[in-house]
């Protein structure tokens, strides 16, 4: 004896969100049932276990049926099959693109593709979150990246524009895109202590101010590339270390800016020179596509690993980051003011954000 | 050529990728009406395609319009190979052919595959230019307006009701044809599609010419079905209730007022009185209602049983005839549309009296209706009626609509009142709710069926045999009805069972005496005699027996109205119809379901049917004691929307009764149920006996209160629940030969007659005690019902949600006792029932109303259970006595879930705070800095309810589990959280339309009817599993119908569809050929609404209401 068949179909579809949320997160039916049960949803009516169950199963058949609408949102706006109302599309939309962070971390900047999709099992074990759900927060990625890629315009709009995503989200999405795009490096053991939001964070710092976006609102912009000609003039920051007298005044005037202000300040004033070399190399060598790919490798292991083997406290680094910044400005013979300025400003925000435990 | 067709295609979206290697499609569109086809230029490489095209004009025969859908194919085009088919839509012009109705149909149409289901949408536009047709001869019927409503359509008055129409059309199946051998599924599918759809244009036709000839204009109650007869051919026969409908002026002017105030009392009183005159001296001899004596004394009770009896003897004899409630009599009333009643009647200066001074109703059960028991003989015999019958056929006229002399008019003595709907052959409303004053009493639940052995039917232009089928039902129908003493029947529906070659006819519907005056100009005379009688108040009218009680038709018991105290009145009333509006009830009603299940011998042909037509009558008898003892254990004593159904499989019947049951305050309080034990002197048994009994008194008692059913009782030890105490009981019924006078004793306080008793020690009584104590109770908050509205709730809000809810149960064990194959059947129902509530659980406090069950014995051991209702919300505060539990429930969770958005961040104390709190709708910006407010105190919250904090526990262990979600993570400077509810969402093109069973929309005026919508549709896979099994599949078949439904009503121009139903919805799978198939039909009324108050314009909430908004103030 058994119920063969069993559905329930509302004019208007009903959809509970925390039915959604454990479909989401790649729950079976049985799974999501004894999660509900824990939940106390029994309680609800005296409602029986089958009771649950049918309503689970539904649900997610619903959910299944809907899933190839929120590929392309907008379809999900304009679809006459189920009548959902707007605050519970955007609700669904947003949930759909939501990942988890530490699934995000796993897959920045690499390449989105079968290659990497076949590594999903390894990053579910790792991570604990369900096979499924890593599908689909993956192919939720590289779905956006497809449409977005060769799109003009300001990245995050765009993915707003063609996904419906909250602000945040597009932003985190977009970060994912341009992470995956450049192909940044994240996965060395040196970067593992950091997070998916320091990198977004990161990434949306190198798209405000160092693609071609950036400067200029036009509207055939690409904001997934750096700028190229910014890129190659940052060749020129070298003379802040190449030029010794002004290696030694550009010391002098930090050393004097922060004298009594820093804990740190005879480690720092030792460790001048290699510091701004470090920055200014990462600086010259980022015409190179692989040593893009490392800036981020790079700073931590030419920057913020060196400040903090000092034990160099985070208010010192801002301290000195800062007047490292300014004092270029009073170097005589540094002409390069507007470059330093976009340059330092993206790396001083990212070695903020990244420089933690 | 009176009318001019002119098409459009606009455009398509969402098309499928039809070509693999381009993942585009190359579409174009053909547009077919009649034997005319058009085609648009071929969009290259496009998902989205822009035709635009010209106009295409047809010019044809409006008969032509009325019978033929246009038909839209959607192609992909092929240089080398044939075209492939992406898919149809069919378009019914109908609408169009009614100046009063939609002028236009403009719109998405999702395109339909039978094997792919929905395919894209695409964009058309429709007109019909009608030229006046002033042929006499004309075989067109346009501009005759049909309605699905069973009752006058909200923003018209009846001017007159004719009466009944009918008609049927046959047809070959087209799967059953040779030719189907050698067609594709698709052409198949599509090739019955059409048909049917053209069998449905003609049948529509046919019966608007019957209304034309009639001199109405509309038909109202439109009852449309298909019996898929397999071999032996397609059936799409309708009956409906011919009308003139006069437009209101003030547009919408009646709405659902009527649904929401009308029924107190108070207002009551001064209404219109219809109704009592008659039996306003129920012990004079000659029965005061229209109807006289000599089709009267013609019945008497003894007759009229041996009458069937030897009728089934000679003739038509698979036919179990039964008067379904004799021992109940069922009175109706009549629902106030002060519009209609022209005439100023007198006016009630009666008060509402408390119902008090009744007999204890008595309870015996009606004798098991006659078994046929006569050889199987089949229909194709000549039809001998009995003498009775003879009489009842010789008042027939030949005045009616549907055209056959109905043998020798013999002019008998007869009330003016008669007249009216003697001349017709069949005085019969489909209508369940009437205007004010139509419905002048009720006497009960008639029905009849019969068991055919179905064969191929030879002439499809001349469907006899299924015409004097129906026929003979009908006749039968109207003679228990003048046996009731009643000259029509209202609420009148016919249904089918097929299985294999054996099907099951049935027709039913409710004894009334009608007031005339609705039926025909010029009876004023008539209405002028009645007049002078002064009349019973409006809300008890209906109940007054319409027979004499000296020459009742069967035994019955009845005692004085406890309304007005001057006529008689049945103990228990069982009617098809809607609760008058106007009806004094007391408390609130439930539905209440009686359900069955009968094993059958696996037979053929003749010995099949001559089985099953043995089982019936015990069929219907045990349904019928198990829905009054439900009745019982309510405390209510009148049932409403009374349908039962019959469903037919190899090896089993299967019977489920449905109805409203409601405490009519003129009816005397219904008795208690007692519990007998045959084995005497056996003190544990004692000891079961009377637990059980305490049960039940406690199960009454709960339902009285749960509906709100409080009678003030004049003398509560004389009449009110007579529920002795259990000692006296079991004495009362265990002792019959103890002394008289403690008999007397008994008698005297709780009126022995009203004992209804049941016996445990007989399995059908275990079965029934069984079946009464397993049915749940409705969670809190929840009511149910299957008529249009509920008593006692009159407060809706806007927030509607029709479904649709399909099981099918398998039962694996091959050896089935009667008994655990009722308790399998029960319990599906329960739980299906319990499966709703928790699904709709957001909208309490709601009504289910409509709930509408079909059963259905798809296969050996399938049982297929099918309940389409809506869902209503309404205010609390009118409920808050019975609801007090529940209020307090959701407010505890009121107050769970707004303290939950500040509390979650806080208990977890992730840096990251609230994760959760998008969930919500609610204020989620708010929640970062409410996170870190370190004012919360968990431990306040702790004794609020253990299951919330177990909910929070669960969440916790959710975020423990390490998924933080990205979104709500917090955001540093110049990334402002933009909210779901700021952010403008790109305004949705599709409108939304809403879809009720019912005819009214809570809130809400219907400013016009744009046609009728009858859709039938069928789906099939060759990929059962990979579309998600026979789950998946009829699902995704169900959304795509709603979808398809809405889609037409939106292209009209409309935001609603009201009286919308399932009619039918047939599946078969065979899951070793990854094969399914369904068939679905679908109908309803496409209207405009607009709300009465623009606050509640926006869609019900489905999943997580608000509660705060829910709690009163």
């Amino acid at each position: 004896m058994s119920v063969e068949l069993d559905v329930f179909v509302g004019n208007t579809t009903i959809m509970d969100e925390e039915v959604y949320q454990l479909w989401l997160d790649g729950y079976t039916v049985d799974d999501a049932v004894a999660v509900r049960m824990e939940g106390g949803a029994l309680q609800v009516f005296e409602a029986s276990m089958e009771v649950l169950h049918s309503d689970t199963m539904d649900q997610f058949r619903t959910f299944q049926m809907c899933e190839r609408l929120l590929y392309y949102p907008s379809k999900l706006t304009n679809q006459l099959l189920f009548q959902i109302p707007p605050q519970k599309q955007a609700m669904l939309i947003e949930r759909y693109y939501e990942f988890d962070s530490t699934f995000a971390r796993e897959v920045l900047g690499k390449k989105l593709s079968k290659g990497t999709k076949k590594d999903l099992d390894d990053i579910s074990t790792k991570t604990g979150i369900t096979l499924k759900s890593c599908r689909r927060q993956f192919d939720n990625f590289k779905r956006v990246f497809k449409v977005v890629e060769e799109l003009k315009g300001p990245l995050v709009e765009n993915v707003q524009h063609h996904f419906l995503l909250s602000d945040a989200l597009a932003r985190d999405y977009a970060a994912i895109v341009f992470f995956a795009n450049s192909r940044f490096e994240t996965g060395k053991r040196k970067l593992q202590y950091l997070s998916f939001q320091d990198f977004a964070f990161c990434a949306g710092q190198l798209i405000s101010n160092w693609t071609v976006g950036a400067v200029d609102n036009m509207m055939e912009d690409m904001d997934v590339d750096l700028e190229k000609d910014f890129l190659h003039n940052l060749k020129e920051l070298k003379i802040l270390i190449n030029d010794k007298d002004m290696l030694d005044q550009h010391r002098n005037l930090v050393c004097a800016q922060l004298r009594g202000k820093i804990t740190v300040f005879g480690e720092m004033e030792a460790n001048f020179k290699n510091l701004s070399r470090a920055l200014v190399n990462i600086a010259a060598k980022l015409t190179h596509t692989k040593d893009v790919r490392d800036l981020f490798i790079d700073l931590v292991e030419k920057f913020v690993e060196p400040c903090r083997s000092d034990r160099w406290a985070i208010g010192d680094v801002r301290l000195f980051l800062t007047h490292y910044t300014s004092t270029a400005h009073s170097l005589d013979s540094f002409r390069y003011q507007q470059i330093w300025e976009r340059y330092m400003g993206v790396i001083k925000s990212c070695i903020l954000k990244m420089y933690h435990d | 050529m009176p009318g001019k067709l002119k098409a459009k295609i606009v455009a398509g979206r969402h098309l499928p990728v039809m070509d693999r290697a381009s993942d585009l499609t190359d579409a174009f569109v053909e547009v077919k009406f009649g034997n005319t086809t058009f085609k648009t230029d071929v969009f290259p490489k496009s998902l989205n395609p822009q035709w635009n095209s010209e106009w295409f004009k047809f010019e044809v025969d409006d008969e032509d319009l009325q019978d033929e859908p246009l038909q839209i194919t959607v192609l992909d085009h092929d240089t080398y190979s044939a075209n492939d088919a992406i898919g149809k839509v069919y378009i019914d012009i109908d609408p169009l052919l009614s100046s009063e109705a939609a002028t236009v149909i403009s719109g998405w149409f999702p395109i339909y595959d039978t094997i792919h289901g929905i395919r894209g949408e695409i964009n058309v536009l429709v007109k019909v230019d009608l030229f006046n047709d002033l042929n006499r001869f004309r075989q067109s019927s346009c501009g005759v307006r049909f309605f699905c409503t069973t009752s006058i359509p909200l923003c018209y008055r009846a001017v007159v009701v004719h009466g009944f129409v009918e008609e049927l059309v046959v047809n070959e199946d087209p799967e059953y044809q040779w030719i189907d051998r050698i067609r594709t599924p698709r052409a198949s599918n599509e090739a019955r599609q059409r048909l049917i759809s053209l069998m449905s244009g003609e049948l529509q036709r046919k019966i608007g010419l019957k209304v034309l000839e009639m001199g109405g204009n509309a038909v109202v109650g439109y009852l449309q079905c298909f019996d898929l007869e397999g071999e032996s051919g397609l059936v799409v026969r309708a009956i409906g209730t011919a009308c003139t409908l006069e437009k209101l002026s003030g547009g919408g002017a009646t709405n659902n007022a009527q649904h929401t105030a009308n029924s107190s009392p108070s207002k009551d009183m001064k209404e219109p009185v219809f109704g009592d005159e008659c039996p306003s001296n129920p012990l004079s001899s000659g029965p005061s209602t229209p109807l006289r004596a000599p089709p009267f004394t013609s019945f008497s009770p003894s007759k009229s049983y041996s009458r069937q009896s030897s009728s089934s003897d000679t003739d038509i004899s698979l036919t179990p005839k039964t008067v379904l409630f004799p021992a109940r009599l069922c009175l109706y009333l009549s629902p106030s549309s002060p519009a209609l009643s022209s005439v100023a009647p007198p006016i009630s200066c009666q008060t509402s009296r408390p119902p008090g001074s009744g007999m204890a109703p008595r309870s015996t059960t009606p004798p098991p209706s006659h078994v046929a028991q006569s050889e199987v003989s089949m229909l194709r015999k000549s039809v001998s009626f009995s003498e009775d019958m003879l009489l009842a056929a010789s008042g027939m006229g030949s005045g009616g609509s549907a055209g056959k002399e109905a043998g020798p008019l013999k002019i008998l003595l007869r009330q003016q009142t008669q007249t009216a709907l003697e001349q017709r052959e069949f005085p019969f409303f489909t209508l369940t709710s009437f205007p004010q004053g139509f419905l002048l009493h009720v006497a009960g639940v008639v029905s009849a069926r019969s068991v055919k052995l179905l064969d191929r039917i030879h002439n499809p232009d001349e469907p006899e045999t299924r015409d004097a089928w129906w026929e003979e039902l009908r006749q039968e129908i109207k003679s228990h009805a003048r046996a009731l003493g009643c000259h029509a029947v209202v609420g009148y529906s016919e249904s089918t069972s097929i299985c294999e070659e054996v099907c099951i006819l049935s027709a039913s519907g409710t004894a009334a005496v009608l007031n005339c005056r609705f039926l025909q100009d010029g009876c004023l005379d008539v209405l002028s005699e009645h007049r002078c009688d002064d009349s019973a108040p409006p809300g008890c009218g209906f109940c007054h027996v319409p027979y004499d009680e000296l020459n009742m038709p069967f035994p019955a018991q009845l005692s004085p109205c406890c309304c007005c105290h001057r006529t008689k009145v049945p103990d228990v009333l069982f009617t098809t119809i809607d609760l008058p509006t106007d009806a004094q009830v007391t408390g609130k009603g439930c539905l209440i379901q009686a359900r069955l299940c009968r094993l059958k011998k696996k037979s053929q042909g003749e010995g099949n049917a001559t089985c099953i037509s043995n089982l019936l009558p015990f069929l219907e008898y045990e349904l019928h004691t198990q829905l009054l003892n439900k009745l019982k254990l309510c405390g209510m004593n009148a049932l409403f929307g009374l349908c039962i159904q019959i469903s037919v499989g190899e090896n089993m019947l299967v019977g489920l009764a449905s109805a409203t049951g409601v405490y009519l305050s003129a009816l005397p309080s219904p008795g208690g149920i007692q519990i007998a034990g045959k084995t005497p002197n056996d003190l544990t048994y004692d000891q079961h006996v009377s637990s059980i009994q305490r049960k039940i008194n406690d199960t009454i008692v709960k339902n009285r209160e749960l509906y709100e059913i409080h009678i003030t009782e004049v003398a509560e030890d004389v009449i009110g629940s007579p529920i002795p105490e259990p000692r006296q009981r079991s004495r009362l019924f265990r002792s019959h030969s103890e002394s008289s006078d403690e008999l007397s004793e008994l008698d005297l306080s709780h009126g022995k007659k009203d004992a209804f008793v049941l016996e445990i020690d007989d399995t059908d009584a275990v079965e029934d005690l069984h079946s009464l104590l397993t049915d749940a109770p409705t969670p809190p908050g929840f009511y149910s019902c299957n008529t249009e509205i509920m008593p006692g709730i009159y407060n809706w809000t806007s927030a509607i949600q029709m479904f649709t809810s399909v099981r099918v149960f398998r039962l694996n064990n091959a050896n089935l006792t009667n008994l655990g194959l009722n308790k399998i059947f029960n319990e599906l129902c329960e739980n299906l029932l319990k499966s709703l509530y928790f699904k709709l659980r957001s909208m309490v406090p709601c009504c289910l109303c409509r709930l509408n069950f079909t059963v259905a014995v798809p296969e050996d051991e399938l049982i297929q259970v099918a309940v389409t209702a809506v869902a209503m919300s309404f205010h609390k505060d009118q409920t808050q006595e019975a609801n007090k539990a529940a209020q307090a429930h959701s407010q505890m969770k009121a107050i769970a879930e707004t303290e939950e958005q500040l509390q979650f961040p806080l208990e977890l104390n992730a840096e990251s705070a609230s994760p959760l709190s998008p969930k919500g709708s609610g204020p989620q910006d708010g929640s970062n800095s409410h996170g870190r407010a370190p004012s919360v105190d968990y431990s306040s919250f702790a004794d609020r309810c253990s299951s919330w904090i177990e909910q929070l526990r669960l969440r916790a262990h959710t975020i423990r589990r390490g998924s933080i979600k990205t979104s709500s993570s917090p955001l540093p400077e110049g990334r402002s959280r933009s909210l779901r509810s700021t952010r403008s969402f790109p305004g949705s093109s599709v409108s939304v339309v809403k879809m009720t069973p019912l005819s009214f929309i809570p809130g809400a005026k219907i400013v016009k009817y744009l046609g009728i919508i009858n859709m039938f549709f069928i789906r099939e896979t060759t990929s059962l599993r990979e579309e998600g099994g026979v789950s998946g599949f009829l699902h995704a078949f169900i959304a795509e119908v709603f979808a398809m439904v809405r889609a037409h009503v939106a292209a009209l121009g409309g935001n609603a569809v009201v009286s919308y139903s399932m009619k039918e919805c047939v599946f078969m799978e065979n899951p070793n050929k990854n094969q399914a198939q369904c068939l679905i039909n679908v109908s309803g009324d496409a209207v405009i609404f607009t709300r009465e108050s623009d606050q509640e314009g926006h869609l019900p909430q489905t999943s997580h209401p608000q509660p705060t908004e829910d709690t009163p103030p």
